[in-house]
């Protein structure tokens, strides 16, 4: 094809490194030695709350924050003290910075304007952009005159038309409703995996974070803390900020009693001796003492189950009980005075405890993850 | 239900609201009401109702080089001003909105000064400066002299503008391949347009009305207000009804072009 510098090719987009990067602003340190790479076509997504840094980040690789220290390329290219016109990045900006007073042809026109595109080809990229993110009728339109997710694809289409080398999402779903924001979310992945097109996305929702990405990036604190794909960050978080931040968590504390093999007995606080799967990379001793995390669903109604044999048995009493479709949500509280959260498969077949009943439930030591040794 | 009566309640507010307004429109334009007539008077006096109607008093005010005169030196005072104020005005709000530095917040409330401090105190100080370097009866020195008490509006007219641009537009413009001048062009400038527009317009009726500090300074050469005063002063005359239905003339179509260039445009042409 001779217009293949307008169609999807793969090949265009960075890898994407970002090294020891550390940001202050006054005595407030934004980015702490951060360190990231993303492959070419890779969908990563940095999480955090607000204030984590995520945001500082992502203008030190968008070039409107230079880093004090460290170091940012594209492709082994060095481009931390870039001018941002130059680096070749698109971005769809929290509230898409549409330009108020520009059409929406001309707004997707402009990167390629600055660039000396000619004319003619400017008319065929931006109907293409516009047909791409289908909004082949709005070329006229005015950006007010547009709705949320109107203007979040001409946002797209914007950051996208250049063939930029990465694309930057900043919390691009935060103004929408909970229906069109899971609609965009699979279509922003879907046009990402078209156009093959390295991705770095900000958000603080952990559910769209874990629906989105090929990888997570969890930070806090301007640091990064674990990097993994979605399912690894759920399951296997490396730290109680993670273990917390991501879905719902029991975090249990107390010291270890035996460390045979992997396996280790921990004896709660209030009393309970749990069995815990080690990790290989961290190791606890006997003596020491710890925290460990039990996912709400990796509980089982032992009423429920008869024949497996389970290495820990919770029993206590329903102190609140929710019904959320899926599943029903539990506050058992055990006679040792441990507070437990569960989650337990809802449906015909399964009983439904209220407030005041007793229960007995089991996990087993693979699901309890140790997520701190001291 | 509270909702009917809620409605009653707002539209007997609103009812009220539009009275108020009515009110307060008509103590604003009465004086009109009788200024237009008087200036078409065919008798001798200011004088209301006027005793029949003509043009004579518009005839005499064309007729009169000193009435021309004083438009011209009013006018190109007012476009200079306008062009100084707002070459000082834009940086400096530029600055003030944007810049981090000692003393900003001094500057900022510093500069309504010129408002605050009576015209005939900054008359006196303007008069002992200028004398000594030969300024007055100048029409620069009085342009010079109007930029002083112009910018104040201008800067806070752009100020208030400034504030509200989202800043994020030009950080998405320069993302997208423009320089920092490209996106000041394509981007901040177009969107401030209609700020831009209300600060000249102000700076311009700032210096087209002001009496005091030209009273002062202007000498032999008046300016238009100078001359209406001492026009009231020797003679009671309808020319002066005549001079300021033309002034407020002009000044209606000055705000009218201002709210045309103030319409959402779409889209000048990037390059």
């Amino acid at each position: 094809m001779s217009n293949d510098r307008a169609s999807t090719s793969p090949q265009q987009s960075g890898r994407l490194q970002v090294d020891a990067a550390s940001k202050r602003f006054g005595h407030v340190a934004a980015l702490s030695d951060v360190s990231l790479s993303v492959a070419a076509g890779e969908f990563v997504t940095i999480l955090g709350p607000s204030g984590s840094g995520k945001t500082t980040l992502l203008k030190v690789i968008a070039g409107f924050e230079i880093a004090d220290q460290g170091r940012v390329l594209i492709d082994q290219a060095d481009i931390t003290e870039l001018d941002p016109a130059q680096r070749n990045i698109g971005m769809v900006f929290q509230n898409y910075a549409l330009f108020p007073h520009m059409s929406v042809a001309r707004n997707i026109a402009y990167p390629l304007a600055m660039r000396g595109t000619p004319k003619a080809e400017i008319a065929t990229r931006v109907k293409q952009a516009l047909d791409m993110v289908e909004l082949g009728g709005m070329a006229e339109r005015l950006p007010k005159q547009l709705s949320g997710g109107q203007q979040q694809r001409v946002a797209l289409a914007r950051a996208t038309v250049f063939q930029p080398r990465l694309l930057l999402l900043d919390e691009p779903f935060g103004a929408l409703d909970r229906k069109l924001r899971e609609q965009m979310q699979i279509e922003v992945r879907r046009l990402q995996r078209r156009l093959g097109l390295t991705t770095l996305f900000i958000t603080h929702d952990q559910e769209e974070a874990l629906v989105m990405s090929d990888r997570i990036a969890v930070m806090d604190k301007g640091r990064v803390l674990q990097v993994g794909p979605p399912n690894e960050i759920y399951e296997a978080p490396a730290n109680p900020f993670v273990a917390d931040f991501i879905g719902e968590s029991n975090i249990f504390a107390g010291v270890v009693e035996a460390d045979g093999g992997n396996l280790l007995r921990v004896r709660l606080e209030q009393g309970p001796v749990i069995e815990v799967a080690g990790r290989a990379d961290l190791a606890a001793h006997r003596g020491q003492r710890v925290r460990v995390m039990v996912r709400p669903e990796r509980f089982v109604d032992l009423a429920a189950d008869q024949n497996s044999v389970w290495a820990n048995r919770i029993d206590g009493r329903v102190t609140d009980s929710a019904y959320i479709g899926v599943s029903d949500k539990y506050r058992v509280v055990t006679a040792e005075g441990i507070d437990v959260l569960m989650r337990l498969p809802s449906g015909p077949s399964s009983r439904r405890y209220s407030a005041g009943e007793a229960i007995a439930a089991g996990f087993h030591a693979a699901d309890a993850r140790l997520i701190a040794v001291q | 239900m509270s909702g009917p009566g809620r409605r009653r309640g707002a539209g007997a507010g609103r009812i009220l609201l539009r009275f108020v307004c009515g009110l307060i429109f008509a103590f604003l334009m009465l004086p009109l009401v009788v200024l237009f007539p008087i200036s078409f008077s065919s008798g001798s006096y200011l004088r209301f109702p006027p005793p029949g109607f003509s043009l004579r008093w518009y005839a005499r005010y064309f007729d009169d080089p000193t009435w021309i005169d004083a438009t011209w030196r009013s006018l190109q005072v007012g476009t200079a001003t306008t062009v100084l104020a707002l070459l000082i005005g834009i940086p400096l709000a530029f600055g003030l909105a944007r810049g981090r530095f000692r003393g900003r917040s001094v500057i900022e409330n510093g500069i309504s000064a010129p408002i605050i401090v009576p015209h005939i105190v900054i008359s006196i100080a303007i008069y002992g400066l200028f004398s000594k370097l030969g300024l007055i009866g100048e029409w620069y020195g009085i342009a010079v002299a109007h930029t002083v008490l112009a910018l104040p509006f201008v800067v806070i007219v752009l100020l208030s503008g400034l504030r509200d641009f989202d800043t994020s537009l030009e950080l998405a413009a320069r993302g997208l391949g423009a320089g920092p001048f490209e996106a000041a062009r394509t981007v901040t400038l177009p969107i401030l347009a209609p700020s831009v527009y209300s600060a000249a317009f102000l700076a311009f009726i700032t210096s087209f009305d002001e009496l005091v500090v030209a009273m002062f300074i202007s000498g032999a050469n008046m300016t238009l207000p100078k001359k209406m005063f001492d026009s009231i002063m020797s003679e009671i005359e309808p020319t002066v009804a005549a001079v300021s239905a033309m002034q407020i003339v002009l000044i209606s179509a000055l705000l009218l072009l201002g709210t045309w260039l103030r319409r959402p445009v779409t889209a000048p042409l990037v390059r």
